[in-house]
């Protein structure tokens, strides 16, 4: 059990709500105002979705501390490929209607 | 449904006035017993506000239990019902609520605290540990489950049960199929308990990984460990969806939105792909441990190491990993298209090959073994063709286009109740027999086991084999009654008759927990079963720190190693200096909290909003409490650890 780990600063802690907010008030906003065509608006979320996940890897879940075995890459490859199913895997299954022509 | 919607209680049924009473009878009892013996500080600081890993252990198998008689009674109910031909025992409305609460009940509120109470009574002690990683956290798991199950079980009595099957598929669960508050229970009875779940999965993870004895390395860990870490993975990983999916069609029953609505651009599919993303993980989260648990007595009653360990952690961690990429065999008649189904009927059919590694490896040690026929032994021997033969059904079920012929008849209701009882059921029993003597000081009388084994598998048979002929007879799942043309009533009498034979045989097993409550040979040496791991080197039950001395591990099945080199807690001359042990404190706070959930989820399973938002901001009170304790461990001083020790009869 060590000791010397490090679990951040209040400051740290507070820039990573502040951002995680920004990032949710950003989507919801393009939703509610409707200024951009649906495909658009689909990456646009998707990609500030990617960007908060990473905010909030760093900012609170301590990405880049670690010792020798290095648990949180192993747990983030195997949350890739999972993630990776859940997605990719939903899309492929459930394009079942246009698959039939 | 409409009707039952009407009333707050439950009205109009004998057997719901039955269950009032009885229900009323057995509070009152409690109330005037815990009055009468004035027990309730005892209750309050030995129990509700407990962090020890053992004694949360012991309320999950109590509340297990009571979830397995009442989903027994349903499943006994739903059995005479269809005994005979154009039966009206029960309303076809309480038959449907009967076999949804039959599946939810045993799955999310039977075999996940089963195996919840395995995990925390063995996994400390057997990798050297002297708690979990996260005591709290264990604690608020366990009041979680508790109280979801308890809003869920409210339901039959109180508001109406759900209805919708144990999944809930849409369009059935939203609001326009089910208007009545039985599908919220459903929702919150399983996001409370299933926060539980998943904390308890990091909880185990966490102390696998980090609180292991001094020297006892991944690769010397004992299987059954191995099978918690990857059960936990596979939980870890599997419950978000639930959670999720769950979420959403609460906000499509709660808000009116269209998410999984056959209407408005709602797609109902999407919520049977995402709710089997979670559901096939699940079965394999419930049978891993259970294959960690026949592998730990099979080794130890043929007194030989488990063959092939290697691959035994490896089949292990292979199926919590293939186990995610197989979930569309549910519904192949979806008609997803040829490619689909055929990647999914292959990664099921590939599941086989390190499950058939498993049975090979525990064949092979057995044999040339000196195998003693102890009762968690038997309990093995009867789940290895049973689940063979589970397998095989289910392969036969993986092929794809073949599937379109047993999809949803009795042949798959047989199948996967083979594998649940047969691997699931039989492997936690057998768990509860190999470590009762750790967790009570007492073996559980042999005599009335044997019958209550005999029973329970001569009963299995006769209940489910006449099923698999049903579905290939046409009988689908979940019909209410059938006439006497279609042929089915002789099977359906005999699998009826086999289903009481299970439930004398769980009687047997209450008569034996109770008989060798007084008459049980009582464990005085803290190794009945000359075991191989570091459970067995402590006394029975565990005294409260679990290790007065951390044991030093230096091989695979470390105990057996110690008594054979006599070092270690087996080691005559070896008496160390006590130190102060590290230990944390009780707390109320899980209690409180996942009291308050009941609260919020009750509220919002009425759309009482005021009551809802009491509740959340009960939680939200709790949550600041706690972060702002300070105080919540202590030490225990070397003179109590030494009182302790001499009293349970160990050299000081």
């Amino acid at each position: 059990m060590g000791v010397s780990e490090n679990h951040g600063s209040a400051k740290t802690y507070i820039l990573g709500f502040l951002f995680s907010l920004i990032l949710t008030a950003i989507p919801l906003w393009l939703v509610i105002q409707h200024v951009m065509s649906k495909t658009v608006l689909t990456v646009t979320i998707l990609l500030i979705a990617v960007l908060q996940l990473i905010i909030q890897f760093f900012f609170f879940m301590h990405i880049r501390d670690g010792e020798k075995p290095r648990y949180h890459v192993m747990a983030l490859v195997l949350g890739a490929v999972m993630v990776f199913t859940i997605v990719a895997g939903s899309i492929w299954i459930m394009t079942f209607n246009s698959q039939v022509h | 449904m409409g009707e039952k919607a009407k009333g707050f209680f439950v009205t109009g049924d004998p057997l719901i006035y039955g269950a009032d009473v009885s229900i009323i009878i057995t509070l009152l009892g409690i109330l005037v017993f815990l009055t009468y013996f004035k027990k309730w500080g005892w209750l309050w600081s030995e129990w509700l506000t407990t962090v020890d890993h053992k004694k949360i252990g012991i309320m999950y198998l109590v509340s297990s239990l009571l979830m397995l008689f009442r989903g027994g009674v349903d499943a006994l109910l739903m059995r005479m019902q269809l005994a005979m031909p154009n039966t009206h025992f029960l309303q076809s409305q309480h038959y449907n609520e009967i076999f949804t609460t039959h599946g939810t009940i045993m799955i999310l509120f039977m075999a996940m605290p089963f195996m919840f109470a395995l995990f925390n009574i063995v996994i400390p002690l057997q990798i050297g540990a002297r708690d979990v990683a996260y005591p709290f956290l264990n604690a608020m798991s366990f009041w979680l489950f508790f109280f979801g199950a308890l809003l869920f079980n409210l339901s039959f009595v109180i508001g109406g049960s759900p209805d919708a099957g144990w999944l809930s598929y849409p369009p059935l669960s939203e609001l326009a199929g089910s208007p009545g508050p039985g599908q919220n229970f459903y929702i919150w009875g399983i996001q409370i308990s299933g926060i539980g779940s998943l904390a308890t999965g990091i909880n185990f993870l966490v102390t696998i990984l980090k609180m292991r004895a001094p020297g006892m390395k991944l690769m010397q860990m004992p299987l059954f460990t191995w099978s918690v870490l990857s059960s936990c993975i596979t939980i870890i990983f599997a419950f978000p969806v639930l959670t999720v999916t769950l979420a959403l069609l609460f906000v499509d029953r709660f808000f009116g939105a269209h998410i999984f609505t056959a209407a408005s651009g709602g797609n109902p599919m999407m919520y049977v792909n995402l709710i089997w993303m979670w559901g096939h993980p699940e079965v394999y989260i419930v049978v891993l441990p259970a294959f960690g648990i026949y592998s730990e007595i099979v080794s130890t009653f043929s007194k030989k190491k488990i063959f092939g360990y290697k691959s035994m952690v490896f089949s292990m961690i292979i199926i919590s990993v293939l186990g995610y990429f197989t979930w569309v065999h549910h519904f192949f008649t979806m008609g997803a298209g040829a490619d689909v189904n055929t990647f999914f009927a292959i990664t099921t059919m590939a599941i086989g090959i390190p499950t058939g590694v498993k049975i090979f490896n525990w064949l092979f040690t057995m044999f040339r073994g000196r195998i003693t026929m102890t009762q968690p032994m038997l309990w093995t021997l009867a789940f290895i063709p049973c689940f063979l033969v589970g397998g095989a059904t289910g392969v036969m079920l993986a092929a794809a286009p073949a599937d379109y012929q047993y999809h949803n008849s009795y042949f798959l209701i047989a199948h996967f109740h083979q594998t649940l009882i047969g691997g699931v059921v039989f492997g936690y029993l057998a768990g509860l027999y190999y470590w009762w003597p750790k967790m009570f000081g007492f073996k559980l009388n042999d005599r009335i086991g044997k019958w209550a084994f005999w029973t329970w598998n001569i009963g299995f048979y006769v209940c489910f084999m006449p099923q698999y002929a049903l579905g290939f007879m046409g009988m689908t799942r979940r019909v209410y009654t059938y006439g006497w043309d279609m042929g089915w009533a002789p099977y359906n009498l005999v699998s009826t008759a086999g289903a009481f034979l299970m439930g004398i045989g769980f009687i047997f097993q209450v008569w034996q927990i109770l008989y060798s409550i007084k008459h049980g040979e009582r464990d005085l040496t803290g190794d009945p079963w000359n075991g191989r791991t570091l459970e067995w080197s402590i006394p029975s039950p565990a005294p409260h720190y679990n290790f007065a001395h951390l044991p030093a591990v230096r091989s695979d099945d470390s105990w057996w190693d110690m008594k054979k080199h006599r070092y270690g807690a087996a080691g005559q001359d070896e008496i160390k200096e006590y130190a102060p042990i590290h230990m944390p404190k009780n707390s109320g706070i899980p209690f409180l909290m996942s009291a308050c959930w009941f609260v919020a989820g009750f509220g919002l399973t009425f759309e009482w909003i005021w009551l809802g938002i009491a509740g959340l901001a009960g939680i939200g009170i709790c949550l600041l409490a706690r972060s702002f304790q300070r105080n919540t461990d202590y030490y225990i001083p070397v003179d109590e650890i030494k009182r302790t020790e001499a009293s349970i009869g160990r050299v000081v």
